[in-house]
C-alpha cells in the first residue's frame, strides 16, 4: 500500500500553506476547474435532472451488486476476457505479478488508474525487476519526481512548468542540452517522443476502468490524451484494474453518467476519449492485445456497502468535490497524506486505512456544503463526514481539549439565556475590535486560523436582536 | 489460476452480507429486467432536434474542440477533400487504411496523387484513415468500431486522423449510437473496442494550458458525407 502520512495532516497542511511553489501552482489551475464546470452545467439545461438520475443508477446497482458483478463475469467471460476477483489490495498484486510473470514481461505500461496508487501495485512490479511507465502526462511527471497524485484527475496539479522543465533535464538526458523547453507545447512533445517509445516496447499494458458494463461485459476508460488506448491497445496483454463499484448496467446507463462526468471534472462536454473494451481481439483482428484481464477488487468496499457510508460508492472520482472545496484549494492533495484527497477523500480513506490513522480528515471541513452542491452522484459528503467524527468521538480518540471545548459549547448552547448574554457581550466586542478592516489578521486563541486568513469580523448585532426588532417592526 | 474461484465466491458473499439479502430468483428477474429493458433515458433537448440543427451542432462542438469538419455532397468527392485538406496542412499524400468496403469503393481515381497502405497503424504512420459507425450531434462525437475494416491503431498512432461518417449515421444524442452498435453487433454484443472520440488528442497536465498531440493525433479532420 502506498505511505500513508495522514496522522500528520495538521503539519502537512502548514507546510503546505507555507509552500510557495504549491501555492502558485494551485492558485493557476483549480480556480478555472470550478468556473469551467459552471459553464458547462449551465449550457445544458437537463443537468440536475441528469444527476438525479445518475444518482438512482448507482443506487439501484449498489442493490444489486452480487447480481451485477456475476452478469459482468459472464458477459465478460463469453468475450473471452478472464475475470479475477481480488477481495484485499495484496491479491490484485499478486494476480497482476502472476500475469506479468506469465508473460515474461519487460515493460509495463500503465494507464491512469487510481486503485493501482491505492493498491500500491507499482512498487510491486518494480519489485518484480519490471520496468513500470506511467503513460497518463500527469502520472508520468509525478513518477520521474517519486511523488504521488495530488488530484484524482489532475495527478501533477500541485507542479509548475518550471519544475516538469527542470525534471525533463535532469532525466532525458539522450536530448540536445541546449533544447528550448519554454513553451507547454515544447514540454509535451518531449514527453510524447519519450512515451512514445515505450507504448511500442510494452509488453503488458495497465488500465483502470471508469465503468463496467453487465449489459456487455465491457470496461470503459476515458481520457483527453489517447494514453490510455495506446497503453491497452499495443501490448500482447491488457490488464482492466476495476473495482466493484465501477459496475453500471447498460450502456444507456454509461451515457447519462457520461453526461455528467466531464461537464463536472474539467467543464468539457465530454471527454475527448471515451473507449468501451470487450475481451481481447477477435478473429481477423489485425491490432489489439491478444489476451484481455480483468481485476475486480473490493478492498474494503463491501464492508461500506453494508454501512452508513453506502452512498459513498456512487462516486464516479470526477474531482469535482476537490476543485471547490476551501481546504483542498488552501493545501492541495499531497497534505490529506494518502491517495484520495478533498472531500472524498476525506470519506473514503478512514474507511480504507482506519478511522485511526486518518482522523484528521473528516474534520478537516469547514462543511461550508459546496462539494455535495457540486457532486454529480448528489453524495452528501459533508453529512458522511459527520458521522466520522461522531465515530470518533464515541470511539473517545478525539482530543481532550477538543472534547472539552465541544461540552462548553454545548453547556452554553443548551442554555438559551446564557447563550445570549455571552453573545450580546461577545459579538459587539468582536465587532468594534474589527471594525476598521472588517475582519481580524490576529485573534488570541484563534492563531492557528488567522495564520493563513483572516477572520470576519461580526455584524455589531446578534441575530437574535436583530430577529426581535425584525417581529417588532423596527426598521433597519 | 488456482483460487480464482474462491476468491469470487468470496467477494460475492461478503456484498450479499453487507446488502443483507441472498441470491434470490427476484433479485435476479429484477436484474434481468433492468438490462432488457432499460428505464428510458433521459436525452438532452438539444439531442433531438431537427437534422439540420444536428448537422450544425456536429459541427459546431467539433470545431470547438479544434477538429476540422469538411462537408461533401455525395462519397464521390472524398477523396478530393482528404486530398486538399492533406495539403492544405502541407502533409504527406499517403494513408494508412483498413479493409472497410465504403473506404475501399471511393473515388480514389479522382486523386491519383493519394498513396493508401493497407492495415493497422504502426509508429511511423502519419496519417491514418477511418469510417465512424456513428456520429452523436450532441457532443461532435464520433463512434468508431474497431475491426479488419477498421484497425483501433489507426484512431491513436498517426498524428494526423481523417475520420469519413455518413449523414446517415447521424444521429442526436449517445442513445442513437448504441441502437447503431446494436443493430450491427447484436444485442448485448461489442466488437472488441469502440472509440467514441471527440476531437484531437490533448493535455492540460503542465501549468494548466492547454496543449493538442499528447499521445493521440495532433489533428482530426472529419468529412461528413451527404
Amino acid at each position: 500500500m502506498s505511505t500513508i502520512t495522514s496522522p500528520d495532516f495538521k503539519a502537512n497542511a502548514r507546510a503546505a500553506l507555507g509552500d510557495r511553489q504549491l501555492q502558485r501552482a494551485l492558485s493557476e489551475v483549480a480556480p478555472g476547474l470550478a468556473a469551467r464546470r459552471s459553464a458547462a452545467r449551465a449550457g445544458l439545461p437537463e443537468f440536475e435532472a441528469l444527476r438525479d438520475l445518475g444518482r438512482d443508477i448507482k443506487d439501484h446497482t449498489l442493490a444489486h451488486l452480487d447480481v451485477y458483478l456475476e452478469e459482468f463475469e459472464r458477459k465478460a467471460t463469453a468475450a473471452g476476457s478472464i475475470v479475477h476477483f481480488a477481495p484485499t489490495a495484496e491479491d490484485a498484486r499478486r494476480v497482476v505479478r502472476n500475469i506479468c510473470r506469465q508473460a515474461n514481461a519487460g515493460v509495463v505500461t500503465k494507464g491512469k488508474s487510481m486503485i493501482s496508487e491505492e493498491i500500491g501495485l507499482n512498487a510491486a512490479l518494480e519489485g518484480d525487476g519490471l520496468e513500470v511507465v506511467e503513460t497518463d502526462l500527469g502520472e508520468y511527471l509525478i513518477q520521474i519526481r517519486g511523488e504521488t497524485p495530488s488530484h484524482i484527475i489532475a495527478p501533477a496539479i500541485h507542479l509548475t512548468q518550471d519544475q516538469v522543465e527542470a525534471d525533463f533535464r535532469r532525466l532525458h538526458t539522450k536530448l540536445p542540452a541546449d533544447r528550448q523547453l519554454i513553451e507547454p507545447a515544447q514540454l509535451v512533445a518531449e514527453a510524447r517522443q519519450i512515451l512514445r517509445q515505450k507504448f511500442l516496447a510494452a509488453d503488458v499494458g495497465i488500465t483502470g476502468a471508469n465503468f463496467l458494463i453487465a449489459e456487455t461485459g465491457s470496461s470503459v476508460i476515458v481520457t483527453n490524451e489517447g494514453n490510455g488506448d495506446l497503453t491497452q491497445s499495443l501490448p500482447k496483454v491488457h490488464i482492466v484494474l476495476a473495482s466493484i463499484e465501477k459496475m453500471v448496467p447498460t450502456l444507456e446507463d454509461v451515457g447519462t453518467l457520461v453526461r455528467l462526468l466531464a461537464r463536472s471534472a474539467t467543464g468539457q462536454e465530454i471527454s475527448t476519449y471515451t473507449t468501451f473494451s470487450t475481451g481481447p481481439r477477435r478473429p481477423g483482428d489485425p491490432d489489439g492485445p491478444e489476451v484481455c484481464h480483468i481485476v475486480i477488487l473490493d478492498n474494503g468496499r463491501a464492508e461500506l456497502l453494508g454501512s452508513e457510508f453506502r452512498e459513498v460508492l456512487r462516486c464516479i472520482r470526477c474531482g469535482a468535490c476537490m476543485n471547490h472545496c476551501p481546504v483542498y484549494t488552501a493545501i492541495g492533495g499531497h497534505a490529506y497524506g494518502w491517495v484520495y484527497p478533498g472531500p472524498i477523500g476525506s470519506v473514503l480513506t478512514p474507511a480504507l486505512i482506519g478511522v485511526a490513522k486518518a482522523s484528521h480528515l473528516p474534520n478537516a471541513s469547514t462543511f461550508c456544503g459546496r462539494c455535495e452542491e457540486v457532486c454529480p452522484m448528489k453524495i452528501p459528503l459533508p453529512g458522511l463526514m459527520r458521522h466520522w467524527r461522531e465515530e470518533e468521538y464515541s470511539a473517545g480518540d478525539t482530543p481532550l481539549l477538543y472534547r472539552l471545548g465541544l461540552r462548553a459549547w454545548a453547556a452554553a448552547a443548551k442554555r438559551p439565556r446564557l447563550y445570549h448574554t455571552l453573545a450580546r457581550i461577545g459579538i459587539p466586542l468582536l465587532a468594534t475590535l474589527g471594525r476598521r478592516r472588517g475582519a481580524f489578521r490576529w485573534l488570541p486563541l484563534a492563531g492557528s486560523w488567522t495564520r493563513h486568513r483572516d477572520l470576519a469580523a461580526p455584524q455589531s448585532r446578534t441575530f437574535q436582536a436583530l430577529w426581535a426588532d425584525h417581529k417588532a417592526g423596527v426598521p433597519r | 489460476m488456482s483460487g480464482a474461484g474462491d476468491n469470487r465466491d468470496a467477494v460475492i458473499f461478503k456484498i450479499r452480507q453487507a446488502l443483507g439479502t441472498y441470491d434470490s430468483a427476484a433479485r435476479r428477474s429484477a436484474v434481468a429486467a433492468r438490462l432488457d429493458t432499460p428505464p428510458p433515458p433521459l436525452v438532452p433537448e438539444r439531442a433531438r432536434q431537427a437534422k439540420e440543427r444536428l448537422r450544425d451542432l456536429f459541427r459546431q462542438y467539433l470545431e470547438g474542440q479544434s477538429a476540422t469538419v469538411l462537408e461533401v455532397p455525395n462519397a464521390a468527392e472524398v477523396p478530393a477533400a482528404i486530398g486538399g485538406f492533406l495539403r492544405g496542412a502541407n502533409l504527406p499524400l499517403r494513408l494508412r487504411v483498413g479493409e472497410d468496403a465504403y473506404l475501399e469503393a471511393l473515388a480514389w481515381s479522382t486523386e491519383p496523387a493519394l498513396e493508401r497502405r493497407k492495415g493497422p497503424a504502426a509508429g511511423d504512420d502519419e496519417v491514418g484513415l477511418s469510417r465512424a459507425t456513428a456520429a452523436v450531434a450532441e457532443t461532435g462525437t464520433l463512434v468508431l468500431a474497431s475491426g479488419a475494416d477498421n484497425p483501433v491503431t489507426l484512431t491513436y498512432l498517426p498524428e494526423t486522423h481523417i475520420v469519413v461518417v455518413e449523414d446517415k449515421d447521424l444521429v442526436g444524442g449517445y442513445e442513437g449510437a448504441w441502437d447503431k452498435l446494436r443493430a450491427r453487433f447484436g444485442r448485448r454484443a461489442m466488437p472488441r473496442t469502440v472509440n467514441l472520440v471527440s476531437g484531437p488528442s490533448r493535455t492540460a497536465d503542465i501549468g494548466g494550458q492547454l496543449v493538442m498531440g499528447a499521445h493521440g493525433p495532433r489533428r482530426l479532420c472529419v468529412i461528413l458525407v451527404g
